[in-house]
């Protein structure tokens, strides 16, 4: 089955694959032309989205890991927080980013910072991204805290028998050996990121935009979000029906691609500690 | 016995340590002089490497040790409020049972102890890095690896090459967990060798599970029992005229 | 050098505690912009409790608003149920036959697909279903509607079954070993071991598996939404166009006005959606530590 909807994407989408397809804005009702606002805006997305996942997830992992007391009460709580969140529905994200994020976060920051005018209290990448970000934490925490895990505790007793503090010890001996893990976290969270359009619905996706964005308050478009629009509410759906293929073909090829570097960052790093 | 000046290197009091609430040291009180190699011998799990983790303060690790008692470093108390951990663990240096090198290479491995410290001068880096190798019979055999991963090493020289890292610290005790008991022979030697070299500037004290190793390597040598220190003498005395039946049938191979 | 390792300390243990802040701001935020619907007497006016649980139109832009969540509740278990019933005994075999009777190489083929599988993105998976999959059966079957229930049903099995695999997979690779070579030392089979002593030995695992693989369900939106063809019919045949909650948020919120009746009922609709989910993965990996414990004997 998997190997059907693959092959029929490809098949049908493979045609109309070009480098201008890649590389100029949707023409004409969005019947021709390219997908180059799409890819820029998820590229950008997950870019945005990464820089606010990673810290807040790799930190966590290391409080969970390395930080938190033995036997603290703290450590279930935030574990089943986490074990939650990554049951939340990616359409309640998007309800939250709207109401939090855009609603309130944003309105405030217009309200004291620009005396009420409308800035960033408005669907916008930046909001976006942090909803995505959080949508992909649980991602980026577990894979990071099963790579804190395999490090060997001897190699912690070592960096305490040489006078190392806690933080030296995570810093010179634990991070060096997990950093394998986190990138692949890192990679897991953005191919999560790079696929999801629910939360970015009311949070800053655009239908059609013919200029990039280039401030944090500007929205985007955005590969899957382009699937969706093009999908249920093109005026013309046979007209729009080779590049909607090539667009899926190109989401897919992003996130495998993402995926596969992944497995292989994560085979060379388990390759490097056997060593 | 020359070695006896007034304060001794450690003095351990009434030291008590439980694991949850089995207890696994009981009472045990000794002193260790300046300038001497202590063994502590005695049966699997009679709590030589807790004794050992105690004067350095590692058990603490692991929330379900408990210690009672004090450890005096040079008179100063181990146990006590004002004691930084970090810089204690650095003049009480530790080699583990295995060996130990952290993935990283030869030079990273020896300087990580002084980095942590906040040395970073070349010279004085490359000085230690000498020295360190120098004492612990490696210098020969790395002198032109230091580049390459610690991890190439054969377990011999990886061992010494943890006695290095730990030589690095510039120490005043050395604290030895079965740092021989998976080498060869040749590596074992080395390090014993080096030991007697050693013993000119610091202290040590060397937890063994090879009684030969201690009745070759060491000036005093203590018998540990179910967490009781049963006999501590010189070395020489234990051996031969052992005060206590149960270090008699200890020493001569009847049990553990 | 001691301040910097405090400092250090404390934004770790923050973002640690960030974690649980979230999940109670998701929680707040939601349930703040539903809680209209209990105490605004304008909003209870249009959208009344009685209203929303006990009509079976849901209208919410027509001249007279109707919001009558029946049809959105009964789409949700319709399009639910089937993903789980195609989806679960697919997953479930799949990770029995891994687990208990395939070669390795089978193994190394199996699971990185169902990782794959796991990372097509769900607007994918509705495309595919709202282009081909949907035709397909229309032309098997010679259905009215050509986006039904069955169809965003088979569609959302594709989401499921990843989850529900990985689950029991986990499960049953957890139980140890001496169980087996027990109960083939008493002359039974490979079947006979699996069926008898793995699978209950597992039982807690796989029901997890399940669970989780609903709430995977009931939360999913792109799909459904795309698949389903999105009438909020109510009605019972499994052939009509159904339409979910998270598919109702979906197509909706971008068109009402914040802070009228529609909207607030949409953040309701999120308030459930989120305490379903809740609830699912709480009694999830309730039923995991308990396998764990299980299997460690306690």
């Amino acid at each position: 089955m998997l190997v059907v909807i693959l092959g029929n994407i490809v098949y049908v989408g493979w045609g109309h694959l070009s480098w201008e397809f890649l590389t100029q804005v949707p023409r004409a009702g969005m019947t021709q032309g390219g997908i180059y606002p799409a890819i820029f805006g998820t590229a950008a997305l997950v870019l945005l989205m990464t820089l606010a996942v990673l810290p807040l997830g790799v930190m966590t992992a290391i409080y969970l890991q390395e930080y938190a007391p033995q036997g603290s009460r703290w450590v279930p709580l935030v574990r089943l927080a986490v074990q939650n969140l990554a049951g939340v529905p990616a359409i309640v994200f998007g309800l939250f980013g709207l109401g939090f994020f855009v609603s309130f976060v944003g309105r405030e920051i217009d309200h004291f910072l620009y005396g009420g005018r409308l800035v960033y209290g408005q669907p916008a990448i930046l909001w976006a991204a942090l909803t995505m970000a959080l949508l992909t934490l649980p991602t980026v925490v577990v894979t990071t805290e099963e790579a804190l895990r395999a490090v060997p505790q001897g190699l912690r007793e070592v960096a305490y028998a040489l006078g190392a503090t806690r933080w030296q010890m995570v810093h010179h001996v634990v991070l060096p050996q997990a950093i394998g893990g986190m990138l692949t976290g890192g990679i897991l969270a953005v191919s999560r990121g790079a696929g999801e359009v629910a939360p970015i619905l009311f949070t800053g996706a655009a239908y059609y935009l013919p200029y990039l964005p280039t401030h944090l308050n500007d929205q985007f478009m955005e590969l899957g979000y382009h699937v969706y629009v093009m999908t249920t509410q093109s005026p013309d759906v046979e007209a729009t029906k080779p590049l909607l293929y090539s667009t899926v073909l190109v989401l897919l090829l992003l996130t495998f691609a993402l995926n596969f570097v992944a497995v292989l960052v994560r085979a060379q790093f388990r390759r490097r500690q056997m060593r | 016995m020359e070695h006896h000046p007034e304060t001794p290197k450690l003095k351990i009091e009434g030291l008590n340590v439980w694991i949850g609430t089995t207890p696994v040291l009981t009472s045990v009180t000794f002193d260790v002089p300046e300038h001497t190699i202590l063994s502590l011998i005695g049966p699997a799990r009679s709590g030589k490497t807790t004794l050992l983790r105690a004067l350095n303060r590692l058990n603490e690790l692991n929330v379900a040790f408990r210690t009672a008692g004090q450890v005096y470093l040079s008179g100063q108390p181990v146990y006590g409020n004002g004691m930084d951990v970090a810089s204690l663990r650095r003049r009480l240096g530790m080699v583990f049972s295995t060996p130990t090198p952290l993935p990283m290479s030869v030079w990273d491995n020896l300087t990580l102890g002084p980095r942590l410290k906040a040395v970073q001068s070349r010279t004085e880096l490359e000085r230690l890095v000498e020295s360190s190798l120098k004492a612990a019979f490696l210098w020969d055999e790395v002198k032109d690896r230091l580049r390459e991963s610690a991890l190439k090493l054969s377990g011999g020289q990886q061992q010494r090459l943890c006695l290095a890292r730990t030589l690095m610290l510039e120490p005043e005790v050395l604290l030895l967990d079965e740092p021989c008991s998976g080498l060869d022979p040749i590596s074992t030697a080395k390090i014993e060798e080096a030991l007697q070299e050693l013993k000119r500037i610091l202290t040590v004290v060397l937890v063994t599970n090879n009684v030969k190793q201690a009745a070759r390597a060491s000036d005093l040598t203590g018998f540990l029992l179910m967490g009781e220190l049963v006999e501590l003498n010189d070395t020489e005395e234990l051996f031969t005229t052992p005060q206590d039946p149960r270090t008699a049938d200890y020493v001569s191979g009847r049990f553990g | 050098m001691r301040w910097v390792e405090r400092c250090i300390e404390t934004t770790i243990r923050a973002s640690a505690f960030t974690v649980i802040l979230a999940l109670v701001l998701i929680f707040v935020f939601i349930g703040k912009e539903a809680l209209p619907i209990l105490t605004s007497p304008s909003v209870r006016q249009e959208a009344s409790l009685r209203q929303l649980f006990g009509t079976i139109v849901w209208q919410p832009v027509s001249t007279v608003p109707q919001y009558g969540l029946l049809p959105l509740l009964l789409g949700t278990l319709k399009v639910t149920v089937i993903a789980l019933l195609v989806g679960g005994p697919l997953a479930l075999s799949a990770a029995l036959f891994t687990s208990e009777f395939a070669p390795p190489w089978v193994r190394e083929v199996l699971k990185p697909s169902v990782e794959l599988l796991a990372g097509i993105p769900s607007v994918v998976l509705g495309f595919f279903a709202l282009m081909v999959l949907a035709s397909w059966l229309q032309s098997v079957f010679g259905w009215t509607y050509r986006l039904n229930a069955v169809n965003a049903g088979i569609a959302l099995a594709f989401a499921v079954i990843p989850i529900v695999y990985t689950v029991a997979e986990d499960a049953l690779t957890s139980v140890p070993r001496s169980y087996r070579e027990g109960s083939i030392a008493m002359g039974a089979d490979a079947w006979q071991t699996a069926w008898r002593v793995v699978v209950p030995a597992a039982f807690p695992g796989i029901f997890a598996a399940c669970v989780l693989g609903f709430g995977r369900a009931i939360g999913e939106t792109m799909i459904v939404l795309m698949a389903s063809g999105n009438a909020p019919i109510f009605s019972a045949a499994l052939t009509d166009s159904a339409r979910s909650l998270s598919a109702t948020i979906a197509a909706e919120l971008g068109e009402v006005v914040v802070g009228s009746a529609p909207y607030h009922v949409l953040f309701l609709i999120g308030s459930l959606l989120f305490v379903l989910t809740f609830l699912t993965n709480l009694a999830g990996h309730w039923f995991v530590t308990r396998l764990r414990e299980k299997l460690e004997g306690r």
